[in-house]
């Protein structure tokens, strides 16, 4: 890996944004404008805090796996990855920039999102930086397996296709509808292999208790070991050569 | 593709014609090593095709221009730059393609053919020895062909080999040297004269007729 080509990769993917100003905005202010209707949904402040963290590491791992998806499939699609390949670049360097450039965003959409929901009355226990970290670990997970789901798309269509199938399923396992520890044996296991399950966990450790423990430590290193193993799979599925 | 078997030589200009979907690109890519060939072999400056070693010595742009639309000129041009360790000739190969007033435009605003020329300038970034064009002339004016043209042979003049791709014959003329293809197999190598004078025709559309038409009566 190349520390500059990994920087200049980052500042391209960010450069794109910057000449996309709508597609910054409806990132940043999308995940907040949810929040608020939530919050009047059920018009209970204390309901909203109920449910608002597992969402606050919700939305950016859902918006960061459209974005990454469709992004990668167009580079895909375009032939510049593949004039990438052909360069001294390695495939890490790419897909390292991807993940730099697109969890800066993400810090920035999560920024967001936690103040307006402090300012919705959100009552948070922990300290506000341990939630902002899992936001942004939820944000490379997303990244990391758009990039993954992008290599088995071949069209912007079957790249969305791919948002309920992977993202979904995580969504309702992850304990934000129904405690984990009720559900029929199977879908516990199934969401025991779930990463978003333990960044839930870990959110919701941070709005109920003053300290993290160790179960938030490792519910941290859980969503972060996952991320770092969908960024190697992703980087497995970029070839050089073309059958 | 099969009993293709060809060498090129250094500083030359190697014209690759033939027909739509005869294997003109396919071949390109297996020279730049982006094609993975199931039998045979390709040497490329000495490597097998491919070779790392050569990604900065072997320039390539595809038919379609590859390049980010939704970057400027100049901001293609520097990132790519990085990835070639080629930093400091973003300046060169703007002027080199006649760019350099529109390296601040947005690339998908540009017309087809200037799209074209970005990703030409991206395949000499790092004065690459080899440069393999797949129809880079594609939807130019006869002005600019020319000046594309007068720029390939300054190239190959300053020892730069080239291997470039057209399905129109009047380019052929340009060439030091042509290979014919047909049905993913190689027709002839030749200069533009030797063929010309081995098939007795005055021009090299007739001449790749004549060559084909001989093909289907032996």
């Amino acid at each position: 890996m190349n520390p500059a080509m990994t920087l200049a990769t980052a500042r391209r993917v960010l450069l794109q944004l910057r000449h996309d100003p709508r597609t910054v905005a409806l990132m940043v202010a999308v995940p907040s404008l949810l929040m608020v209707l939530l919050r009047y949904v059920f018009d209970s402040a204390a309901v909203f805090s109920r449910l608002a963290p597992a969402l606050l590491g919700f939305f950016p791992f859902l918006l960061m796996f459209l974005v990454t998806s469709i992004t990668t499939l167009r580079e895909r699609t375009s032939g510049t990855l593949e004039r990438l390949m052909t360069t001294p670049m390695a495939k890490l360097d790419l897909l390292a920039g991807y993940a730099l450039a697109f969890s800066l965003v993400s810090v920035v959409q999560v920024a967001a999102a936690v103040t307006v929901s402090l300012w919705l009355g959100l009552d948070l226990a922990g300290s506000v930086w341990w939630l902002l970290l899992v936001g942004a670990l939820d944000a490379l997970l997303g990244v990391a397996l758009g990039l993954l789901a992008s290599a088995f798309a071949r069209t912007e269509f079957q790249a969305v296709q791919f948002m309920p199938v992977v993202v979904l399923p995580q969504l309702l396992l992850c304990g934000l509808f129904h405690p984990r520890a009720e559900m029929a044996t199977v879908l516990r296991w199934a969401s025991d292999v779930m990463p978003l399950s333990y960044a839930v966990s870990a959110l919701q450790r941070v709005a109920a208790s003053p300290t993290i423990g160790t179960t938030y430590l490792r519910d941290v290193a859980v969503v972060g070991c996952c991320a770092v193993l969908a960024l190697a799979l992703a980087a497995a599925t970029l070839r050089r050569t073309q059958k | 593709m099969r009993g293709l078997d060809f060498g090129t030589a250094a500083g030359q200009i190697t014209g690759l014609l033939g027909p739509s979907g005869c294997g003109k690109t396919t071949l390109m890519r297996a020279v730049v090593g982006t094609q993975a060939i199931t039998s045979g072999s390709i040497s490329v400056l000495g490597r097998p095709a491919g070779h790392p070693a050569l990604r900065t010595e072997v320039g390539y742009a595809s038919q379609s221009a590859s390049v980010y639309d939704d970057l400027t000129v100049a901001e293609n041009l520097r990132y790519f730059a990085v990835a070639l360790r080629a930093g400091a000739d973003v300046q060169r190969v703007m002027e080199q393609v006649e760019l350099t007033d529109y390296s601040a435009r947005l690339t998908g605003s540009l017309s087809g053919g200037q799209r074209s020329r970005v990703s030409l300038a991206i395949a000499m970034l790092g004065t690459p020895r080899l440069l393999v064009l797949d129809e880079p002339t594609v939807g130019l004016d006869p002005v600019l062909r020319e000046e594309l043209w007068s720029l390939f042979h300054d190239l190959s003049a300053a020892g730069v080999t080239l291997l470039i791709s057209s399905h129109v014959m009047e380019e052929a003329g340009r060439c030091d040297e042509l290979l014919l293809m047909r049905d993913g197999r190689l027709l002839t190598q030749d200069t533009p004269d030797a063929l010309k004078k081995r098939t007795g025709t005055d021009t090299l559309d007739d001449a790749f007729l004549r060559l084909v038409s001989d093909e289907e009566a032996a």
